[in-house]
């Protein structure tokens, strides 16, 4: 860790710069990235409509099972995979690397290149997952948790990433020499450990044939860190570069920012075995993921204070910029899931939570509250800088916000009691299992229903963006604010 | 941290430390595991699955079964698995040394299946409830209809028509298993882990 020992920079903040010329060459590397980025966005959001619509049908037979029984390529356990896939690769993983492109640019000073390459890695990328989810609906899921895709669609998205990955080196090797922020070290790394997890994975099941229970240990090693290495990294890149870009003021501390990147590497790659606690493994693994999921509150307690601090005095502004209320409420919410998943790593906890619907809540915590929450702040930002013209309207995004806030909390609590009930019954051998069934059924139906509202913040959301791809926003001198005033004289810096 | 190559060599040794103890570590810990043999009559344990079994297991597979149901019996001390009569004895590595995929599950919205041959061993059961799962009141099993045949009777009723609980059949017809549910419930009549290996003996 000799990076700690170097002298901080005082550029901390990213692009502080306000003079005319640079304000013009952002605006030439912005425009650079549009056709790949939007590309991207547009391609995310249609698998974040589909994967709603998927998560829908699977809640819904879950407390209705006769609904819709009758296709076998729409039963539960296909549904359900459908769902996750189209989530995580469809739209998490395609607004990351939208987010990551944009910021990759931004942030090393340097028109993007070869965007052609970049546009036929969208293309590879949708086709596998297009092939993937058709082939699990189809039947030939591998039936691995996060690694359903079958074997013929995962070369098409290991080669549309190699291409991604390559992208960047050569990117980031070409940046205009000068510091390198924050946000620069987590896309470098999301860019690299993403390729190596999803490669070594696949070859280790497919080529190598592991089984029985190692195979088990591939399958969370991969599953925790596509979380860990992949969406969190991109997630914290996005949040340390638009609060501070947001609110006008560099991040509080560098040692801090370095700090939390190292731990959050050292110890994030080690939590995978957590999710097989109590199961027939060797103790020495389980315990060594309990172990660093545990560790895990020194990054995620040093990123939460970093970004703190770097908010205080500015909270007022979530009133004003929709970004900046997008990315805190992603920042926050990153610090209580990360706090919530080290209480679910200790064995004594994990008794009542493990095989029940609190673990889903966690994931949808995580994925949803965290990252996705933390994709749309990015996106309503980067957006209008790629298609010239400003969002249409502030009580869309206001109603965006609203659904999906309080969409993701309602989900969280309901699945939350329902899985404490569960887990509670669960281990009462004097209950009978059907109980533990029944309890969860009123929840069940109440996540149904909080699906609806995420899933209308969705449409919303996907309305709007469709309005700006045909440049049917406002033109005007000024972003879309919540309120039409700025405040403090000019301090909201997204303008620019 | 300006520096590529450091920030790279950085970020290759965290991956790789954590590629080495939880992926390459248990391989070579467990990946090679043989089964116990008796000295006597030299049988295997695990045993090997018949065909239509092995068969049985890709068809849990692709109704992704195991989003519901885990297949694993925990210690005592970690849970009500063996008081709930899930098994005779917590499961070890060496159970599942001949699956691929592994169907440990991490969710039981249903029971779990470790040892569903030994705890319910009749055939019929499992047609009738995977045809029907709401015969289990309060079930919230999805229903396998499709993997049966609703067909016409011709000439003699086929000797594997199933008679369901609470379904009537219109006369002139009959439901028969197809060859995935008579794959799917050998599968499931295999399941039966309650054998005695050295490191978990049953008393």
């Amino acid at each position: 860790m000799s990076a700690i020992a170097e002298p901080p920079s005082s550029i901390h903040a990213p692009v502080p710069d306000s003079a005319v010329g640079q304000i013009a060459s952002r605006a030439m590397i912005d425009a650079s990235t549009r056709l790949p980025v939007l590309l991207f966005f547009g391609a995310a959001l249609f698998w974040l409509l589909a994967g709603s619509l998927f998560g829908f049908v699977a809640s819904w037979k879950l407390h209705s099972p006769l609904f819709l029984a009758d296709w076998s390529w729409l039963t539960f356990g296909r549904i359900r995979s459908a769902h996750l896939n189209a989530m995580a690769y469809g739209w998490a993983s395609q607004a990351a690397i939208g987010v990551g492109i944009w910021l990759m640019a931004r942030l090393c000073r340097a028109p993007l290149k070869s965007a052609p390459v970049l546009m036929i890695a969208t293309g590879l990328w949708n086709l596998g997952v297009a092939i993937g989810i058709s082939g699990i609906l189809a039947g030939d899921s591998q039936s691995i948790e996060w690694l359903e895709f079958p074997a013929y669609a995962t070369p098409l998205l290991f080669l549309a990433y190699g291409l991604i990955a390559i992208w960047a080196v050569i990117m980031f090797a070409s940046r205009q020499v000068g510091h390198v922020y924050v946000s620069q070290w987590y896309l470098l790394a999301a860019f690299f450990w993403f390729p190596w997890l999803y490669g070594t994975a696949n070859i280790l099941i497919q080529g190598i044939g592991v089984n029985g229970v190692a195979l088990g240990a591939v399958n969370w090693w991969f599953g925790h860190n596509v979380l860990g290495l992949w969406f969190t990294p991109i997630g914290l890149a996005a949040a340390y570069y638009f609060i501070p870009k947001v609110i006008g003021r560099p991040v509080h501390s560098y040692y801090l920012s370095a700090l939390g990147f190292w731990s959050l590497a050292l110890f994030y790659s080690w939590n995978g075995m957590h999710h097989l606690i109590g199961g027939p493994f060797p103790v020495w693994l389980v315990t060594a993921s309990i172990v660093a999921s545990i560790m895990m509150t020194i990054p995620v307690v040093t990123t939460a204070i970093n970004h703190h601090m770097t908010m205080r005095g500015h909270f007022h502004m979530l009133g004003l910029s929709p970004t900046l209320r997008f990315v805190v409420f992603g920042a926050m919410s990153y610090t209580v899931v990360s706090l919530q998943g080290v209480s679910m790593a200790f064995r004594s906890w994990n008794k009542l939570t493990h095989f029940t619907h609190y673990t889903v809540a966690h994931a949808h915590l995580g994925l949803y509250a965290f990252f996705t929450m933390i994709m749309f702040g990015s996106m309503y930002y980067i957006v209008p800088r790629l298609t010239q013209c400003e969002w249409r309207s502030p009580r869309l995004i206001k109603l965006h916000f609203w659904l999906s806030a309080y969409g993701i909390i309602a989900m969280f609590g309901v699945l939350s009691i329902a899985g404490l009930a569960q887990g509670a019954w669960l281990n009462d051998p004097q209950i009978e299992f059907i109980k533990t069934v029944q309890v969860t059924i009123p929840y069940l139906m109440a996540r149904s229903l909080s699906g609806v509202a995420l899933t209308g913040a969705h449409f919303i959301f996907a309305i709007h963006f469709g309005l700006m791809l045909l440049r049917l926003g406002r033109t005007g001198p000024e972003p879309t604010y919540f309120e039409n005033k700025r405040h403090d004289g000019g301090a909201v810096e997204g303008g620019q | 941290m300006n520096s590529m190559p450091r920030l790279f060599v950085g970020i290759f040794v965290v991956f790789i430390f954590a590629w080495v103890g939880l992926v390459a570590t248990p391989y070579l810990q467990l990946g090679n595991m043989q089964p116990e043999v008796d000295p006597d009559t030299g049988a295997q344990l695990p045993p090997v699955p018949s065909g239509l079994a092995a068969h049985g297991s890709k068809v849990y597979a692709s109704m992704g079964c195991v989003y519901c149901h885990s297949q694993q019996v925990r210690p005592e001390e970690a849970g009500a698995d063996l008081a709930r009569g899930w098994g005779a004895r917590r499961t070890v590595p060496r159970d599942y040394i001949r699956e691929k995929p592994v169907y440990l599950g991490t969710m039981r919205t249903g029971p779990d299946l470790t040892n569903i041959g030994a705890r319910q061993p009749s055939a019929n059961w499992h047609y009738q409830h995977l045809y029907n799962p709401q015969m289990v009141r309060g079930s919230i099993m999805p229903p396998f209809r499709f993997l049966f045949e609703n067909r016409k009777i011709v000439g003699e009723p086929s000797p594997e028509a199933l008679e369901i609980p609470g379904v009537a059949v219109v006369p002139g017809y009959e439901i028969v298993p197809t060859q995935d549910a008579r794959a799917l419930v050998a599968y499931l009549l295999s399941l039966n882990r309650n054998y005695s290996l050295k490191e978990a003996p049953v008393d």
